[in-house]
């Protein structure tokens, strides 16, 4: 059963010729797991690189996409695995509950948020999404469902959580939304000149629920660093004019742009850049200051253009992220972004934003306090180049790297990065599940 | 929004559960009828019901129904606790054309749950709707009845027949107030044809085929082509002589 496909992340690079099962049925499901060879879930396929590809076996979620109670008391939601965020917010942002921890698609599953254990513009204050997951149930390699929770098998709950999908194949998930009175969030744009104004900013608006800066990275010298700095709350009920208040939580449809063919690679050169980066940038400061604007473009910009991944041509391209502990976050971000704007490879986005503690109940979890960068590249040699570049800058301050994010870092640079790895790719040998969940990513980085 | 109630049979299938999904949308109730939907060990089924009413904030109820016991078809009925709006047969059952071909037993069950079982009970249901005069009836039929051939002729056959039926039906209830729409979807890609290499272009989800109901439940359409390219394909297939058609394989 099964057959063979051409899978590849949302960032198109690398590609891999696959066996893919849809199991309709749990048991279905087991069977799969049973039958030997390594496999891995795969949900949405939005990990940007191969983090969610199997060649011996990937197991595709899609009918595992259940919602299966809500409790209005508690907000606690409990689904299976492959249900869709957009479908969460469809389901209940018109009864007033809004995802807790939302990264910025809203196409993903609830079994990658939990995988990746994602964060979001309010990380400094809510922590990630792993941090309002009540449990969840995975299948392990014999085959049986186990119940993870802070309170039963935490070992396992603690490594599921960001745990990339390698403690086994996660069916269902409980979950708490948060309450929210309206779909508007308040918006605040503060257009700052250069890196350490932006860093400012976010240390001195610990308050605001949200925050994120959108960084010019093909800027340099004495505006090395220039942004905008987007920081917003949930508007309350009473603040709507007229017009937004015929729409409480603004579910009315939005028209969405397609990219309908992959870009010629031609296309985003340094100059397209540079260009688009200074409109952006002068038309954020002409517009700057307050302003309402519907959850769903506040979180979801990107969200609103289909196959936007295409713009970067067939080729595809390379997402980097990483963080840096806090007492290394000035330097380290100026030396990336010098590194970037020194080889002219300008990242068409390039977003900041502060992290705050640890997830408490996840043993492999991404964010730490400090300052997270991303940015993205079309696949090419000179960028692959500077993509190594900028792991050793990130290395050398002592940061970390997003698993969601990589395509291309290898199993060294993970190592160095971050001591937890061995570990669990210790517990993964004494869970005996190493050889039964496994990823493309996770045998490139021998985890 | 259009509001009221809508009965699926067959609401274990990937087609009525699209069905659903889509009324459910629109804010109608829903009522699922299938298969050893009693026998509580059936979590999907259930996971089904609270999935649309969590998505949709509409009760959805589900009914035990075999549509091949025909003795319990007007028990079924009888315990509705309402006569829902719209009702949609999804029953179907593709079979394997080459087995069917030398075991009379699986060309029996291909032949009762594509013809029979869905016939019967829509005997049952015209005259509920019509005495209660209006609401529409919807029946799942298949291109597969527009022509036989060698690849599938014993699932055609007995389309053809539901096709044949719900046309005098049709026929029997436009006076009375109560619309009878055949849909025709072409390939779908379902639990049915799963494992099957399906042209794309040719191909509709599921979802595809609710929202040509829903549009022909308003506009009251008789005969629905979920692709409209189906409906020139079959007007070619149909054309071919049948000296020469027989020849073909197609």
């Amino acid at each position: 059963m099964g057959s063979e496909t051409m899978l590849e992340g949302w960032g198109r690079f690398p590609r891999h010729a696959c066996r893919v099962v849809a199991p309709r049925t749990e048991s279905d499901l087991i069977a799969g797991v049973l039958s030997g060879g390594s496999a891995i879930a795969r949900g949405y396929g939005r990990a940007y690189g191969d983090s969610a590809i199997s060649k011996t076996q990937t197991i595709e979620m899609r009918h595992f996409n259940r919602m299966l109670s809500f409790s209005a008391r508690t907000g606690e939601l409990e689904v299976e695995s492959g249900v869709l965020l957009g479908d969460v917010i469809a389901a209940f942002l018109p009864r007033g509950w809004f995802p807790a921890v939302t990264p910025g698609t809203k196409f993903v599953t609830v079994g990658g948020m939990v995988a990746t254990d994602v964060h979001g513009k309010n990380h400094h204050k809510d922590g990630s999404f792993g941090n309002f997951v009540i449990w969840l149930d995975l299948v392990d390699s014999q085959g049986k469902i186990i119940r993870c929770s802070r309170r039963e098998n935490v070992e396992l709950f603690e490594w599921t959580i960001g745990g990339m999908g390698l403690t086994g194949i996660i069916i269902r998930v409980c979950f708490r939304l948060r309450a929210v009175s309206t779909g508007w969030i308040r918006q605040t744009l503060i257009p700052v000149s250069d890196l350490s104004s932006s860093m400012d900013v976010f240390e001195s608006s610990g308050g605001s629920t949200y925050s994120v800066a959108w960084i010019d990275c093909l800027s340099s010298g004495a505006k090395l660093g220039r942004s905008l700095v987007m920081l917003g709350e949930h508007a309350g009920a009473s603040s709507l004019s007229t017009l937004e208040r015929k729409d409480i939580f603004a579910t009315s449809r939005k028209r969405r742009l397609s990219i309908p063919f992959n870009a010629p690679t031609f296309t985003l050169n340094s100059f397209s850049l540079r260009i688009f980066n200074s409109l952006y940038y002068w038309h954020g400061r002409r517009s700057g200051g307050d302003s309402l604007v519907s959850w769903d473009s506040y979180f979801y910009p990107l969200d609103s253009i289909s196959h936007w991944n295409r713009i970067y041509g067939r080729r595809g391209f390379a997402q980097f992220q990483c963080v840096l502990p806090l007492p290394h976050s000035r330097a380290g971000l100026s030396e990336l972004l010098r590194a970037v704007s020194n080889s002219g490879q300008g990242s068409f986005l390039a977003v900041l934003k502060r992290l705050g503690d640890e997830n408490k109940s996840s043993r492999f979890s991404f964010a730490m306090p400090g300052y997270t960068l991303a940015l993205d590249f079309p696949i090419n040699s000179a960028s692959l180049a500077l993509l190594d570049r900028l792991d050793s800058i990130t290395l050398a301050h002592g940061g970390r790297f997003y698993l969601a994010k990589d395509s291309r870092m290898t199993a060294e640079t993970l190592r160095l990065s971050d001591t937890r790895s061995q570990e669990f790719a210790k517990l993964r040998t004494r869970f005996k599940i190493r050889s039964c969940f496994a990823s493309a990513q996770s045998t490139r980085l021998g985890l | 929004m259009k509001k009221g109630s809508l009965l699926v049979l067959g609401g274990r299938s990937d087609m009525g559960l699209a069905v659903a999904h889509h009324f459910a949308s629109l804010g109608f109730s829903i009522q699922l009828a299938a298969r050893k939907a009693s026998s509580g060990k059936d979590k999907i089924l259930y996971a089904h019901k609270s999935d649309i009413e969590l998505r949709y904030n509409v009760p959805v109820s589900i009914f035990e129904f075999d549509a091949l016991d025909v003795r319990s078809c007007q028990r079924f009925l009888d315990n509705l606790p309402t006569l829902a709006d719209i009702t949609v047969c999804a029953i179907g059952l593709l079979g394997e054309q080459q087995r069917d071909e030398r075991s009379l037993a699986s060309s029996i069950e291909v032949m009762r749950s594509n013809y029979e079982g869905p016939a019967l009970v829509f005997t049952l249901l015209a005259n509920m709707y019509e005495e209660r005069g209006h609401g529409t009836l919807v029946g799942i039929s298949s291109v597969a009845g527009e022509r036989g051939r060698a690849s599938n002729y014993i699932y055609g056959s007995a389309k053809s027949g539901y096709s044949n039926f719900l046309s005098g039906l049709r026929n029997r209830l436009a006076k009375k107030g109560v619309h009878v729409i055949t849909v025709l979807p072409g390939f779908v890609a379902s639990k049915m044809t799963e494992g099957l290499n399906l042209p794309v272009r040719l191909t509709a989800q599921p979802m595809d085929v609710a929202i040509a109901i829903e549009r022909a439940v308003w506009r009251k359409r008789n005969i629905v082509y979920v692709k409209p390219i189906w409906q020139l394909i079959m007007l070619i297939i149909r054309n071919i002589p049948e000296g020469i058609f027989k020849k073909l394989k197609i």
